[in-house]
């Protein structure tokens, strides 16, 4: 008998499956891709101070967008989206036939990996064009701002898979979701600068991944000059890389072992 | 051979004893219904069957393998078997011919796509988006989803639901070239027309039990059962029950001239003999 097709093939052919599918859903399209583009036209229109020597509001801001961008097209698209998956069926078809959940999880991944591309070019040439963003110049910085780019992908997917057991129903999902994602977002330092929130809001950001990705994305943003400005007074680039790695094997870990593919 | 063995199967949810010791035995090759009411543990032995559930104890192999299994051997297992659970839901954004090309990629040795999309009636909606069907025809791609992978095995759940007469026994006959085909095929349904239609074996479940396993025409001792004979006597319905119908007609042949008004001979259809049975069984509560 003839072999079964290998995980990471299925995993690839259940990514073009789930971008087919994603780029039919039109207004959705439109919403998570350009969303970030509108929330960075009104920050940025609103606040136009200089926050440091050459670094004005909308830059560090465009960071910060970037940054929840990973958290928006992965934790909270996967969290709510599953759950319906759930609900629809759909999950227990697939659980039906050889493909294994690994694969599934790949193509998850891959959705998330492609929207968030899209949304880094629309998020860069919006910054440029219309708020005077400088592009990061080293090559240090592109090579940190790739790694940020796939690791806080690869987590953001985990952790949105793991918590897509929380919601008990898709309808509701959207509302246990939401939430928790945007108050990640005003304690992590994406509407507001990170270092004038209270010292409690600060801690506890530090405990998710959102805050350290923000960071980072000001690492490969802003002037190395700013990085005194931040609460430690350095990047912490590689405190960075192991809290997300961290958050990553966690996601994973809880992904495996409580997905869940019916309703129960 | 045997495609499907159940010994002693149990299993439990909470207080709820949902199979309280079943045994099967289904052959390569057959049709064979599960028939049986809502929650009489129907679709707990199918999905133990299929490898959704675990069993808390009880011996099953199907194909010859354990479906509880995990990994690699789940993946070979799954490569065997056809699995048409009810309708999704879903937003229904892909086309046909997406989905089911889609789907074969997952299996070893799939059948040719477009021979499914033919073979389940859907070439004139193969470019169409899966929103865009009927009920009917979203079921046939369940179907088509089911068999894609040529299983040696496929599982089907209610699946008429909700079908137009005609799109009934075009469905049927699609079921019947499978079997010709060398599947064997397990069926839960619940009309009795449809398992009379279908079925080579049937299989009464009820309250976690087998009652009793039979050919269609022979369950519940319909073949010897009584016949009704009925016909209009002086302007009255008349009715008589018997072992040997022929001759009530003959005597009765004798006593009209010609034609005996409004005569009929009724033998009880599978569906009698199933309230029956679930009505014995349950005490005939109502």
């Amino acid at each position: 008998m003839k072999k079964l097709p290998t995980t990471l093939a299925l995993g690839f052919r259940r990514g073009n499956l789930e971008i087919r599918q994603f780029m039919r859903q039109r207004e959705s399209v439109v919403f998570t891709l350009l969303f970030p583009l509108i929330l960075l036209a009104i920050f940025g229109s609103v606040f136009k101070d200089t926050i440091a020597p050459g670094v004005t509001f909308s830059q560090y801001f465009v960071a910060g967008m970037i940054a929840s961008g990973l958290v928006n097209s992965g934790f909270q698209q996967l969290a709510i989206v599953i759950p319906m998956e759930r609900d629809f069926g759909s999950l227990k078809r697939l659980r039906g036939t050889p493909m294994p959940v690994s694969s599934y999880f790949i193509g998850k991944a891959i959705l998330v990996l492609v929207g968030m591309l899209i949304q880094v070019i629309l998020l860069l040439a919006g910054g440029v064009i219309f708020f005077g963003l400088n592009m990061p110049t080293s090559a240090t910085k592109w090579f940190t701002f790739t790694w940020l780019i796939l690791l806080g992908t690869a987590c953001s997917t985990a952790l949105g898979i793991a918590f897509s057991v929380v919601p008990k129903s898709g309808r509701g999902a959207s509302a246990v979701v939401s939430p928790v994602v945007i108050i990640l977002q005003f304690f992590s330092g994406v509407f507001f600068i990170f270092t004038q929130l209270p010292t409690w809001m600060q801690q506890v950001a530090s405990i998710f991944p959102l805050k350290w990705l923000c960071q980072g994305m000001r690492s490969v943003f802003l002037p190395d000059s700013f990085a005194n400005s931040e609460v430690a007074h350095s990047w912490e680039t590689g405190k960075t890389f192991i809290i997300l790695i961290v958050w990553l094997i966690v996601g994973v870990f809880f992904s495996i072992r409580t997905f869940k593919w019916e309703r129960s | 051979m045997s495609v499907i063995e159940v010994r002693g199967l149990r299993k439990s949810y909470a207080s709820n004893n949902a199979l309280d010791g079943v045994d099967l035995s289904i052959t390569q090759g057959e049709i064979f219904a599960l028939l049986g009411p809502n929650g009489a543990g129907k679709t707990t032995c199918v999905e133990i069957l299929e490898g959704f559930r675990k069993r808390d104890s009880g011996e099953v192999s199907v194909l010859g393998m354990d479906p509880n299994i995990a990994g690699q051997g789940a993946r070979e297992f799954r490569n065997r078997i056809g699995i048409v659970l009810q309708s999704t839901s879903d937003a229904g954004d892909l086309t046909v011919n997406e989905t089911i090309r889609h789907f074969s990629g997952y299996y070893s040795n799939p059948r040719d796509p477009d021979e499914v999309v033919i073979a389940v009636g859907l070439n004139e909606k193969k470019d169409a988006l899966i929103r865009s069907l009927s009920g009917g025809q979203r079921r046939r791609l369940d179907v088509g989803l089911g068999i894609i992978g040529s299983p040696e095995l496929l599982f089907l759940d209610e699946p008429t639901t909700g079908f137009d007469p005609e799109a009934r026994r075009a469905f049927w006959g699609l079921i019947r070239e499978l079997q010709n085909s060398g599947s064997t095929i397990v069926l839960t349904t619940h009309y009795l027309d449809e398992a009379e239609a279908l079925a080579d074996r049937v299989a009464v479940i009820n309250r976690g039990k087998i009652v009793e396993t039979s050919t269609p025409a022979n369950l519940g001792g319909r073949a010897t059962s009584l016949a009704t004979v009925s016909w209009e006597e002086n302007g009255t319905m008349r009715e008589e029950l018997s072992a040997e119908p022929t001759a009530v007609v003959a005597r009765l042949s004798q006593n009209f001239i010609g034609e005996i008004p409004k005569l009929s001979v009724l033998r009880p259809t599978l569906e009698d003999i199933y309230i029956k049975m679930i009505g014995e069984q349950t005490g005939e509560k109502e």
